[in-house]
């Protein structure tokens, strides 16, 4: 038995491993999107709606939120090809990041969306503003502000997240290393090397997120 | 064109694989709760380098997928010589990850206690350990408390993961039923059922201590504590 790490077999497949890359950012930037909009729009109709659009999202959240991300995947991809729906690997894994990431991101968004005093509200209103405008500018501005950490930290989990998408066959970095693991029968300096990849690609995705949130709230309240 | 329909056998399958899920949500408490302890201990403790090497294990375990982890676990035992046992490595995994998060927890809710009860402590002639753990420790559990009962709904998830390196409980017994009556609606609607309520009172019951122990000391940690799962 050879004991001896080896990372020449796999560093030589660079190609695939920045391939896997490239998918899991994709996976990773798309699912955030429509995450993130499900999220406003979700919070937003939980704070503001009247009960029969409050109280579905409420149950949205919390079914989401209370079973795993595994499970969800493999309902999308399973079922919807029942109700006529193909989907391919790819787009189904996007689908169910998506609607997972919108029950996070709609609980974390009501709270900042709470968070905004009814007095500033109540002025806006008074001052003759439009209800998209009070929405836009008076309560979801600061709401994203005053939630951003938490935002910014289930971002991060929505990318390690996306490395159980090759359950389901959609191409990404953990699915190529299983690949790699076939091809190079170095199974452990393969997942050492993809876990140094992803621990760079969270450090990076943090500093950017971070810069960002840093960009986008600059001024003092 | 299924070989079997979702009956009432389909169905006790699913509720005995859930055991299993049970079982590893369990280890993983309560060894994430052992190794978080030690973790959390070292990380307020005197010594630089112990703090150190506290916050890299943290780095490490919350910086990767846990996917990722057991996969190492799994096929780096058998570079150690050990034959790869799925129990095993979801086992190991699970707690050390585990612990990282219970270690930041725990943490936590230990910088929530005020200094000044660190300093009367040593002026009292009290070392590190007998000061975490006579006069720290019991006013820091009731802040750790409710993200304690919280992540534990995420361990019961997570568990769902160990599924892909083989280990057959509730996520994988669904989808060998899934291949046999192809009926995905059904199997999937009823695990995510099963999943549901075993992760719901749960969170309900987090929910309910973080009320509770709402005004007073309140646990400041950098990160909001989640895990992927």
């Amino acid at each position: 038995m050879q004991t001896a790490l080896q990372f020449g077999p796999v560093l030589i497949h660079l190609d695939q491993l920045l391939y896997g890359v490239g998918q899991t950012i994709q996976l990773a930037v798309l699912s955030i999107l429509f995450g993130t909009i499900i999220g406003v729009l979700g919070a937003i109709g939980r704070s503001f709606g009247p009960r029969w659009v409050s109280w579905p999202i409420a149950a949205y959240v919390e079914l989401i939120r209370n079973t795993p991300l595994l499970i969800q995947l493999y309902f999308v991809f399973f079922s919807l090809p029942m109700f006529g729906l193909k989907l391919s690997s790819g787009s189904a894994a996007i689908l169910a990041l998506s609607i997972h990431l919108g029950a996070y991101a709609t609980e974390i968004l009501r709270a900042g969306v709470e968070s905004v005093p009814v007095g500033q509200i109540e002025a806006a209103k008074s001052l003759g503003l439009t209800s998209y405008r009070i929405i836009r500018h008076v309560v979801l501005v600061p709401a994203v502000r005053a939630v951003y950490p938490a935002l910014s930290a289930q971002f991060i989990l929505q990318l390690m997240g996306t490395s159980i998408v090759g359950a389901i066959a959609a191409e990404e970095l953990t699915a190529i290393a299983n690949n790699l693991v076939m091809e190079t029968f170095r199974s452990f300096e393969v997942y050492i090397v993809i876990a140094v990849i992803y621990f760079v690609l969270v450090q990076s995705a943090s500093l950017i997120l971070a810069g960002l949130g840093r960009l986008l709230f600059r001024w003092r309240t | 064109m299924s070989l079997r329909d979702f009956g009432p056998n389909e169905l006790m399958f699913l509720i005995m694989a859930t055991r299993w899920t049970i079982l590893l949500a369990l280890i993983a408490f309560a060894g994430g709760g052992v190794i978080g302890l030690i973790v959390a201990a070292l990380r307020v403790a005197p010594l630089l380098p112990l703090r150190g090497l506290a916050a890299g294990y943290i780095q490490f375990f919350m910086g990767t997928p846990i996917l990722i982890q057991l996969f190492m676990a799994y096929y780096g035992s058998s570079l150690l010589g050990f034959r790869p046992d799925p129990w095993v490595a979801a086992a190991v995994t699970f707690s050390l990850n585990g612990g990282a998060f219970f270690g930041e927890i725990f943490r936590g809710s230990i910088d929530a206690v005020p200094k000044g009860q660190w300093e009367a402590s040593t002026a009292l002639g009290f070392r590190f350990l007998p000061t975490l753990r006579l006069v720290i420790l019991p006013q820091a559990v009731r802040l750790m408390l409710p993200p304690t009962v919280g992540f534990m709904v995420q361990i019961v998830k997570t568990t769902s993961v160990a599924s892909l390196i083989g280990l057959t409980e509730l996520a994988r017994a669904a989808t060998q039923v899934n291949t046999v009556t192809f009926q995905p609606v059904l199997v999937f609607g009823t695990v995510s059922l099963i999943y549901f309520m075993l992760c719901w009172p749960l969170s309900l019951y987090a929910g309910y201590l973080e009320r509770r122990v709402g005004g007073g000391l309140q646990v400041r940690t950098k990160k909001p504590l989640l895990m992927a799962s």
